[in-house]
């Protein structure tokens, strides 16, 4: 399991505008660097990043190599209802991690 | 002579003078007994020879890179999300450093002007690149429930470039903003080793 960290509020009121931020461990190779032998290392990137409330997907993402290492996404979300926010990051190599945090609404 | 590297193109310097090996090839030691060198076929002073050994050497640290996105390349992928429908200017701010020491980090963020309501929103704010090896930076869907057409992350930056920020609203326009940035560490060009 990968290294993740997610800062999104534990408790907001309804309608607010609420900032998620989410963090995961991963070097984003780009697959245009040569190693110490010479050879290039092969790409290993996350391609894909996806944010769901309650199940409904509230944020989408592409990921290119042109995403630093340790992806780092910041996204807004209106607080509709208490529940859990799911966060998944799928990539290269069968790279595949999930986190979900909690956020009571009221 | 510290300055001597065996590999460097000194080496055709040495030879016929009569010296010592490690003399002939130090451009120093005949420069200073010609007052000037020969190494590129006409009388070149010492700062003209300095100034093309390091345009050489900072042309050779460029070489890791396989291939560079070019303006077209960048026409094509912002053709291909927008399937040629016109790119207004406005609305969207592109908010990046002027000047980026570091270009594998590079704080990058979007922000567009709408109300993000089910009759006007954003539904999805594309970046591209120029230099890098590809153009395409990343591709984010949003809907209403964002209540703000916001977006940060951060970036890797092979060179100085422009960006660019695309949003396409849920009526199917676009809108367009894009940032010069200045990069002094370029990302992957760095040995690994």
């Amino acid at each position: 399991m990968a290294n993740v960290l997610v800062n999104a509020p534990k408790t907001a009121k309804k309608g607010e505008i609420v900032e998620i931020k989410a963090l995961i461990m991963h070097v984003m190779e780009t697959g245009y660097r040569p190693g110490t032998n010479g050879r290039i290392i092969p790409r290993n990137i996350i391609g894909d990043f996806t944010a769901t409330w309650n199940g409904r997907e509230i944020f989408r993402m592409k990921m290119s190599p042109a995403i630093a290492a340790n992806p780092f996404v910041s996204f807004a979300a209106i607080a509709s209802e208490s529940g859990t926010i799911a966060f998944r990051w799928s990539g290269d190599e069968g790279f595949v991690a999930e986190h979900q945090v909690s956020i009571t609404v009221t | 002579m510290t300055l001597r590297r065996p590999e460097s193109p000194f080496r055709r310097l040495g030879g016929e003078s009569g010296l010592s090996e490690a003399k002939s090839r130090d451009p120093f030691f005949r420069q200073r007994r010609k007052g000037r060198s020969t190494t590129l076929g006409a009388t070149v002073g010492r700062r003209a020879f300095l100034a093309h050994a390091a345009a050489v050497a900072a042309s050779v640290t460029i070489v890791p890179f396989a291939a560079h996105a070019t303006p077209e390349a960048l026409a094509a992928a912002i053709k291909e999300v927008t399937g040629g429908k016109p790119l207004r200017e406005g609305k969207v701010t592109l908010d990046l450093p002027p000047l980026v020491e570091n270009g594998n980090t590079v704080p990058l963020s979007v922000k567009v002007d709408s109300p993000m309501t089910a009759d006007d929103h954003i539904k999805a704010i594309h970046v591209f690149n120029e230099k890098n090896p590809q153009p395409h930076v990343f591709n984010a869907w949003l809907s209403p429930a964002n209540g703000r057409a916001f977006i940060a992350t951060r970036i890797k930056l092979a060179d100085a470039q422009k960006v660019v920020a695309i949003a396409e609203t849920g009526k199917g326009e676009f809108w367009t903003a894009h940032a010069e940035v200045i990069v002094t560490i370029a990302a992957c060009i760095e040995d690994i080793t």
